[in-house]
């Protein structure tokens, strides 16, 4: 065990774990943030992404020692308020079904926004594929990249 | 009697809602088929429970305890979509509260069979109408005018000629108490103003910010985590187990067997609790198990598939339907089609793994998790446990997808004994693995195909089914054939064809099974509508045409028509493909379009579906579910499946069971067809037709004709 520093949605938290737990688990059983899932544990799914330093990771399969004090963004702290252009374009387009994958696609379609304020096809397949929907929600997925980099400011 | 007492010992128990209330539930009264409305008021008196029920409070916000679970099929806006539109309140003003499990109050609650909406909406729209009339009613009496001058809009209640207004919640302590009125006049659909209207689903914020709440995520106070190691076989005990490493892991609390059922059977795990998940994993892994699985059946897949070829050749099996004499027809034709269509096993891979919070109190039992079938869940903990059910509280949370898996009771069982071991409240929670290696999956099913054509009509058409039936699993009866035989072929099709034979051959494997999206018409609909093809192609007829001379209905007639309208069928080129199946009461027709890409591959470039449930809600949630259950088929149809090897299961995550990308999808174009007919089905009815309009393109394409399911894409 051992204490680690995690700077999660621009606040400080110390907590003391296994230094190789995964910071999935970090995040969702120590901090108490529930929005990232659990899909499989082996970085196939997606449904665990969050952003590190602004870059999309698989928190499933990253030991929490490697990103103490580095700066990470849960589904919580895209925004308080759904406005988000990413989250205004998943309700627009009504992308979620049973809801559980979605955490992770929207923080991956974020990442993919802040670097590319206009993905074409090519640009949302990959920046996606990495991304499981069991409910089949992808063509909404598609269809809401595209609406949020056109409300974009 | 004071009605405020009432409500609030009766309802503050179950719910926690407060104040005075105008309270109207079902009832079924003893001897009576259909269900009768009651008052809480009337209820109480006469000591009757009350089903499914809406309650108006004093600031006119309606409540409605939804007896149904949200596993992304949009029952948690088509509901208080259908209440709003009778009741004349704004949506927002309609809050749903899961009910808890109980089949006393609320009738059959699992969430199956696509009846979420088909299964209740006529009592829905009743009682939101009964609630409006009465309110008004009780506004002509506090006016002292006439009810005919007085009408409701958004939650008032107003006198026209004086143009009075007041709110519902003014009006509720008044309306309680009267009679409920009988024959309520019902809108006609022309009146709707917010069913048929796409509007958007109120759980959909929740799933934007990750507030919404599944299973996995619930805590409740003290609450210990729990993982089991499980035998890969599938079956059998625990002979024994070394625990030492595990417990050397901080947090590992205690390691001990745990026995759950499944269906019939028992399986054993080693449950590992520790006080958070991570370390309960750990501890798994640092398990030592040695298993015992006397009389398990080491099998291949191989195994399997070639046992069921013989069975369909040998085998007479059990008639589900014969008409005329196709044996004979078959027997003496010259020339015939005899072919055996193939279809894997597939697991569900929810992407909320299964999970369960128990916690065991001796003489109470509370259960929270993604659940679909809380009453089952409750009979069956009721029953194991020697606890009254009444005792066994089963709440649901928002499932992380369902599709069949999560009406079982197979894991709230786990968790309920490893609560009853520590003595604590625990959620065990399922690895990835845990859920793709031990099933129970959809059964494989494998179809001898007989059939003839003469002067371009089928003049005989035989289908035998080999394959595992679920109810077995169940402990159903074995000498009578599968009553789903024909599940996903269209009646009319069994109503029209005069020579026709279906024959199930009891097949039985050690293996457990289950329903899955579209239970049996999701392997039937793929040999069917296969084998339809094939005869017309025989006939030399149009797809399309050769299948009206047996689909004449009116309903039948006019989704062709929509189906032929909206792909261009009359002027397609090569490459189309069409399947039309049935199930859970709604016909789907889908026609696919296939061409050859650079690499001279097979590539999908549209899928048009047209749906037939009748009467609706919400079009944008059933065009959601159609496009969902398309790429769902197309996984089951062209990248994965489960295989056995030496008693095992092959595929153990993502990585080996491969699912489709985003990468992989085809435009779909989804359309409903507009009648009001009874509700049929929305979440499964769209996944059977897929797999055969796929490869019907493709033999359309190709003239290459694929009988096995799944099939790579890329190799055709």
């Amino acid at each position: 065990m051992a204490i680690i520093n995690l700077k999660i949605n621009s606040k400080d938290y110390s907590i003391d774990v296994d230094p190789q737990m995964p910071l999935l688990w970090a995040i969702r059983d120590f901090v108490g943030l529930k929005g990232t899932k659990y899909g499989c544990g082996i970085a196939q799914c997606g449904a665990c992404t969050v952003h590190l330093n602004g870059q999309p990771v698989r928190s499933c399969s990253l030991p929490v020692a490697a990103v103490a004090n580095k700066n990470i963004t849960t589904i919580e702290g895209l925004s308080d308020d759904n406005s988000h252009p990413i989250q205004k374009a998943w309700i627009e387009e009504q992308v979620p079904q049973c809801g559980y994958c979605q955490s992770g696609q929207i923080m991956a379609a974020a990442a993919l926004l802040s670097k590319n304020a206009s993905p074409n096809d090519a640009d949302i397949d990959a920046a996606m594929q990495g991304h499981i929907c069991r409910c089949g929600t992808y063509p909404r997925i598609k269809r809401a990249i595209k609406k949020a980099s056109e409300n974009k400011p | 009697m004071d009605i405020d007492t009432i409500s609030r010992r009766k309802f503050l128990k179950l719910s926690g809602l407060t104040g005075v209330a105008l309270t109207l539930g079902y009832y079924l009264p003893a001897n009576a088929k259909e269900p009768k409305l009651i008052t809480a008021f009337d209820a109480e008196n006469r000591g009757i429970e009350l089903n499914s029920w809406i309650y108006i409070d004093v600031l006119g916000k309606v409540t409605l305890y939804s007896h149904r679970a949200e596993m992304g099929q949009g029952v948690y806006q088509s509901i208080p979509q259908i209440i709003a539109e009778e009741l004349h309140v704004d949506l927002d003003k309609v809050n749903i509260v899961f009910a808890p499990g109980d089949n006393v109050k609320y009738g059959n609650q699992i969430t199956g069979g696509s009846s979420s909406i088909r299964g209740s909406y006529k009592n829905l729209l009743n009682l939101s109408a009964t609630a409006r009339v009465m309110l008004i009613k009780a506004a002509s009496n506090k006016w002292n005018v006439s009810e005919l001058e007085c009408y409701a809009e958004d939650g008032h209640v107003i006198h026209k000629p004086s143009g009075k207004k007041l709110h519902y919640g003014e009006l509720v302590l008044e309306a309680s108490k009267l009679d409920i009125p009988k024959n309520v006049v019902l809108k006609k659909t022309s009146e709707y103003k917010l069913i048929r209207k796409p509007l958007q689903r109120q759980d959909t914020p929740l799933k934007t910010n990750g507030t919404a709440v599944f299973g996995i995520d619930k805590m409740i106070p003290g609450m210990l985590y729990a993982m089991v190691e499980r035998n890969p076989r599938l079956r059998g005990k625990v002979k024994s187990f070394d625990a030492t490493e595990a417990l050397k892991i901080p947090g590992v609390k205690q390691v001990f067997i745990v026995r759950m059922g499944v269906f019939n059977t028992f399986r054993e795990g080693v449950a590992v609790v520790a006080d958070s998940v991570w370390a309960a994993m750990k501890g798994k892994k640092a398990l030592k198990v040695d298993w015992d699985d006397t009389g398990f059946e080491h099998l291949n897949t191989e195994d399997i598939y070639r046992r069921m070829e013989e069975a369909l050749q040998k085998d007479e099996g059990l008639s589900f339907v014969s008409k005329g004499d196709s044996n004979a027809i078959i027997k003496s034709a010259e020339k015939k089609i005899d072919v055996v269509y193939t279809t894997p096993y597939q697991s569900h891979s929810c992407m909320e793994p299964l999970n369960c919070i128990a916690h065991y109190q001796k003489d109470k039992i509370e259960i929270w998790g993604p659940i679909q079938a809380p009453e089952w869940v409750q009979d069956y903990i009721s029953k194991e446990l020697g606890i009254a059910r009444e005792k066994v509280i089963v709440n649901m949370t928002f499932l992380g997808g369902g599709f069949g898996r999560k009406a079982f009771m197979d894991y709230p069982h786990e968790a309920t004994m490893i609560s009853k071991e520590i003595n604590a409240p625990v959620q065990v929670i399922w690895s990835r693995e845990d859920d793709a290696t031990q099933g129970p999956y959809r059964p494989g099913i494998s179809y001898r195909c007989q059939g003839v054509v003469a002067n371009s009509e089928i003049s005989a058409f035989k289908v035998s089914i080999a394959g595992q039936n679920n109810s077995h699993w169940r402990g159903g009866a074995k000498d009578i054939p599968n009553r789903s035989a024909t599940e996903g072929f269209l009646k009319p099709y069994v109503d029209n064809i005069q020579n026709l034979s279906i024959v199930d051959i009891p097949f039985e494997t050690p293996i457990p099974t289950m329903w899955w999206r579209s239970v049996y018409a999701s392997t039937n609909g793929f040999a069917y509508e296969s084998f339809m093809d094939e005869l017309a192609a025989e006939s030399a007829k149009d797809p399309i045409t050769f299948r009206r001379t047996y689909l004449k209905d009116e309903r039948s007639s006019e989704l062709l028509d929509k189906l032929e309208e909206v792909s261009g069928w009359k002027n397609r080129t090569k490459g189309y493909g069409v399947a039309i199946t049935e199930c859970f009461g709604s016909t789907v027709g889908q026609i696919v379009k296939v061409s050859k890409n650079a690499e001279n591959k097979i590539q999908i470039d549209q899928v048009w579906a047209v749906i037939d449930c009748g009467w609706y809600v919400n079009p944008d949630i059933i065009k959601a579910q159609v496009e969902g259950s398309i790429v769902m088929a197309l996984g089951a149809a062209t990248i994965h499946e489960i295989t056995f090897k030496d008693g095992k299961t092959v595929q153990n995550n993502f990585n080996t069971y491969k699912m489709p990308r985003i990468t992989d999808i085809p435009p779909i174009e989804v359309y409903i067809m507009e009648n009001d007919a009874d509700a049929g089905g929305v979440g499964e009815p769209g996944l059977p037709p897929f797999a055969p309009a796929l490869t019907n393109a493709i033999f359309d394409l190709t003239g290459k004709r694929i009988r096995k399911l799944p099939f790579e894409l890329a190799k055709v």
